[in-house]
């Protein structure tokens, strides 16, 4: 079937059954491959999108319930949250295989977004949903609390 | 530039390259190469391992020449970077070493990843390869002499235009300069400097002038594109013509599809068809997207001859390797026949000390669940994108099976969600199955196999179970007198490729190394015992060391007790400093002791356990300090970590690999395990096999051996110290010995 999305600005139509999960339109349909798959359970949050500004796993999301809402997913994030966020990820060095980083990032943005000056006890609490193997969490609490200085400043 | 940072990979027709070629499609290839690269400078090795530039004679033979270093009219340089990037650093490291020695900006370089070819062989190895945290190690002089040769080049090519000597030019971040009148920037010679030779062995720089090597923090090549959703991984490939897979499989490892029955896959929007694979290993379940074939696969049933399958399940393993920890041990890894009597002179010594460990089985769980594509090229061969860890096996053997010339056979790499040694392996195993897949649709339509993380976790290729049995003896001087041991495990490498290498007189040195070459001055005897089972086990981040480390310093910690001495102070007993490896050794337990304010005292409700271990030529020693709350549970403070890598490339990179190293390693002795129930793996995903989670994350603090000793490996070797220093603070915290893993199984509560 037919569903109409409203995804990073624009209106668009795509194909798709009314259970599919919205990451796997996002990624196959719509070739926005920043957003990962990685458990399909809501378990890892390597897919991470905002729907109306707010972090939500893609994985498990009926494209039937997106609805009128707005998606946006890491190509087009451009909040002062997300560049403080990206500024502080990049000047940390905080990646390594890097799979799992959109979604750190989407979630890092809705923490500052409702949290302006998140202690670790704050950041470990909102960010715990989203795993890492390569284990890059003590960069992550760091750049978050560089991404809140910046965002300050 | 950007465009290449971001997407690291070339379009396939411009950048594949093949071995020993000359056929059409790679004579092709290597012209328009060198067509678009016209007036660059190509640097790089041919098939005898000796610099050289790519000549017009090369390109159109084909002579086995593999370009390392390019540099563009425009000055832009390009290092092709022939170890993958999983995450531990190779795109900026390998590129490190070549801008050093070609004195150019950090900001003018970019990478490519390399196809297969004949001299990007892994040196440590013999075959394009990335494993063992060899990367740098191999590739240190390697990529400085590419580096090198390519600045020889355009000094000569100033040296020439200016009319000077070559001697009078010096240069630094890409600009030359005489000192005096002349100037000018890199790109302004690269046309001349492209028509010289590349001396056989240009000078390289003394330490004392290095600029990048070394530097504190050096940019990682690979943030932007992987903080903006840019970066390409095999998972995101999207070729023409192609079609979605997943794979059934038989639930137990071994069983053969005898049928298998559609169901209502049929009716799932999107579905296309389902074949057997060719090796009646599974059903393809083709599909026009991911989701649609996931969704079919759900609908289809299938039947299995399971005579040949494994049926064992965790207890019946247990109750195996205990057996075969009882009995006699099939081979003498240490090579005296005296394990019986060292056992019993550790029984019978002033103290004594014996303990059992276990160690489970770990599934590697990267981010990325394994994936590839295979697509049909313009030539009839097939063309491969994958995060490609092990072309020395997955490129001869996609070969085989697709009956093609190993020149029609393409490898395209792209970033890797993590890995931690399970992308490469002796099979090529998910390679193998999207091959399958391809020819059984028809080998007209282009494959992504993808698998969910329920296939990577019940798919096998897991760290083995081991085993291990110790009695230590401590004679009146307090040293130990006497050590008998006793290994059970299934061998990684027994019946694979690289058996030749790593087996000798029946013992598999990765299912004892760690203990049998242990710095340690300690009488030991060492027996080992295999397990086996057609269920394929695999190197795990660190190999043996990955429970060996655990074993040896939990011990180490035991002996000490019974020695009535310092834990410190009883390991550097029994090293000899006037032995190289031993200082180095002894240096790094030192070092993480004194940082940490090591003092022997104990605090309530605290713990702190310290350990030491070699691995892959890199010594590393942690201090894990943990606290105790009122109902028992621990938590992780702090780790303070020692490493002796020889020179440290990057310091910064350094410390990310022993801060992941030690997260990774830490989730696993905590609460990783896969077990089975009549040979039937029992955890599904994330929620049953638990990732590390930020909330347990430990503070890490690392401190780097400042060295002139030659770089050695760091992927891996922070990880064997991090469960054993946590066994020991939780030993000094509640006074409980952790010896069978996870900890969570043996009664630890992590807050």
């Amino acid at each position: 079937m037919s569903v109409s999305l409203k995804i990073n600005g624009e209106t668009r139509q795509v194909n798709a059954d009314a259970d599919t999960p919205l990451l796997w339109v996002i990624r196959d349909e719509l070739n926005l491959t920043g957003t990962k798959f990685g458990c399909g359970v809501a378990s890892c949050g390597s897919c991470t999108v905002h729907i109306n500004g707010k972090p939500q796993r893609s994985c498990v999301l009926p494209i039937s319930a997106v609805g009128d809402s707005e998606v946006t997913t890491i190509e087009m994030i451009d909040t002062p949250q997300a560049k403080a966020v990206q500024t502080a990820w990049q000047e940390l060095d905080v990646v390594q295989c890097g799979y799992c980083q959109s979604g750190q990032i989407m979630s890092a943005i809705g923490l500052l977004s409702n949290n302006a000056k998140p202690t670790d006890e704050d950041i470990d609490g909102y960010m715990s949903g989203n795993a890492c193997r390569c284990a890059t969490y003590q960069r992550i609490r760091a750049a978050i609390h560089r991404a809140s200085d910046l965002l300050e400043a | 530039m950007e465009d290449l940072k971001t997407a690291p990979t070339m379009p396939a027709s411009a950048k594949s390259s093949s071995n020993k070629s000359a056929s059409a499609m790679s004579r092709r290839t290597f012209l328009k190469s060198s067509v678009v690269l016209g007036g660059s400078i190509v640097v790089g090795f041919n098939a005898t391992g000796l610099l050289a530039k790519e000549t017009a004679t090369m390109a159109a033979t084909g002579t086995g020449f593999n370009p390392f270093v390019k540099i563009s009219p425009d000055g832009q340089v390009t290092v092709v970077v022939k170890h993958f990037e999983m995450g531990q650093g190779t795109t900026t490291g390998l590129t490190t070493l070549v801008a050093e020695e070609l004195d150019v900006g950090w900001d003018q370089v970019n990478i490519e990843f390399a196809p297969a070819g004949e001299s990007y062989i892994n040196l440590a190895f013999g075959g394009q390869g990335t494993g063992g945290s060899t990367a740098i190690a191999n590739s240190f002089m390697q990529y400085r002499q590419a580096g090198a040769a390519a600045r020889d080049m355009i000094i000569r090519a100033a040296a020439a235009k200016w009319e000077i000597d070559a001697g009078m030019i010096a240069m630094s971040d890409g600009v030359l300069s005489d000192g005096y009148d002349n100037k000018g920037m890199i790109g302004e010679f690269v046309a001349e400097a492209a028509k010289l030779t590349p001396v056989a062995e240009p000078k390289l720089k003394d330490a004392a002038d290095f600029k990048l090597i070394g530097k504190d923090k050096l940019a990682r090549l690979d943030s932007l594109p992987k903080t903006t959703g840019k970066a390409m991984f095999a998972m995101d490939v999207k070729v023409p013509n192609m079609v979605y897979a997943t794979v059934l499989t038989s639930p137990q490892f071994g069983g053969i599809l005898k049928s298998f029955d559609l169901g209502d896959a049929v009716k799932v929007n999107g579905f296309i068809d389902a074949k057997a694979l060719p090796n009646k290993t599974g059903v393809a379940v083709y599909a026009e997207s991911t989701w649609a074939s996931i969704k079919a696969r759900r609908a289809i049933t299938a039947q299995w001859d399971s005579s040949a399958a494994d049926a064992r399940g965790t207890a019946e393993m247990l109750s195996e390797y205990t057996d075969k920890l009882n009995a006699e041990p099939t081979y003498d890894a240490t090579g005296k026949g005296n394990l019986a009597a060292m056992e019993d002179a550790a029984k019978a010594a002033t103290q004594s000390v014996s303990a059992d460990f276990h160690f489970p089985l770990l599934a590697h769980a990267p981010m990325e669940p394994v994936n590839c594509v295979v697509e049909p090229t313009e030539d009839g061969g097939i063309r491969l994108h994958d995060g490609c860890q092990f072309p020395m096996i997955t490129h001869p053997t996609l070969a085989a099976i697709a009956e093609l010339p190993p020149e029609k056979v393409d490898i395209v790499t792209y970033y890797a969600g993590g890995s931690f040694g399970r992308r490469a392996n002796g099979n090529s195993d998910y390679h193998v199955q999207a091959l399958m897949a391809y020819l059984a649709l028809g080998g007209e339509k282009a494959v992504k196999l993808v698998w969910t993380r329920e296939d990577d976790l019940a798919g096998g290729y897991y760290r083995p179970m081991f085993a291990q049995r110790a009695h230590i003896g401590i004679g009146d001087d307090g040293k130990i007198s006497a050590w008998g041991h006793r290994s059970v495990a299934q061998s990684i490498f027994k019946g694979g490729p690289m058996e030749s290498i790593a087996v000798h007189n029946g013992v598999d040195h990765f299912s004892v190394e760690g203990i049998v070459d242990t710095p340690y001055q300690i009488p030991m005897a060492l027996g080992l015992t295999d397990y086996e089972s057609p269920m394929p086990v695999l190197w795990w981040r660190s190999v043996g060391h990955s429970q060996s480390g655990y074993t040896m310093e939990v011990l180490m910690d035991m002996a000490a007790e019974a020695a009535g001495a310092d834990p410190v102070e009883f390991r550097l007993a029994h090293l000899d400093e006037t032995d190289p490896d031993q200082k180095r050794f002894a240096g790094v337990l030192k070092l993480a002791a004194d940082k940490a304010g090591w003092d022997g005292r104990s605090t309530k409700g605290k713990g702190r356990g310290i350990a030491v271990h070699k691995s892959f030529n890199t010594y590393v020693a942690q201090v894990m300090d943990v606290s105790v709350n009122d109902k028992g549970a621990i938590s992780l403070d702090k780790v303070v970590c020692a490493v002796d890598c020889g020179i440290a490339v990057n310091p910064d990179v350094i410390r990310a690999q022993m801060e992941g190293a030690i997260g990774y390693g830490l989730g696993a002795v905590m609460r990783n395990e896969i077990t089975m129930k009549e040979g039937v793996v029992d955890q599904m995903n994330f929620p049953q096999y638990k990732p590390l989670r930020i909330t347990d994350m430990p503070e890490v603090d690392v401190h780097i051996v400042q060295s002139d000793l030659e770089p050695t490996g760091v992927g891996e070797p922070g990880l064997p110290p991090a469960g054993p220093a946590l066994a020991n603070a939780i030993y000094a915290a509640i006074g409980r010995r952790v010896t069978k893993l996870p900890m969570t199984s043996d009664g630890i509560t992590f807050a």
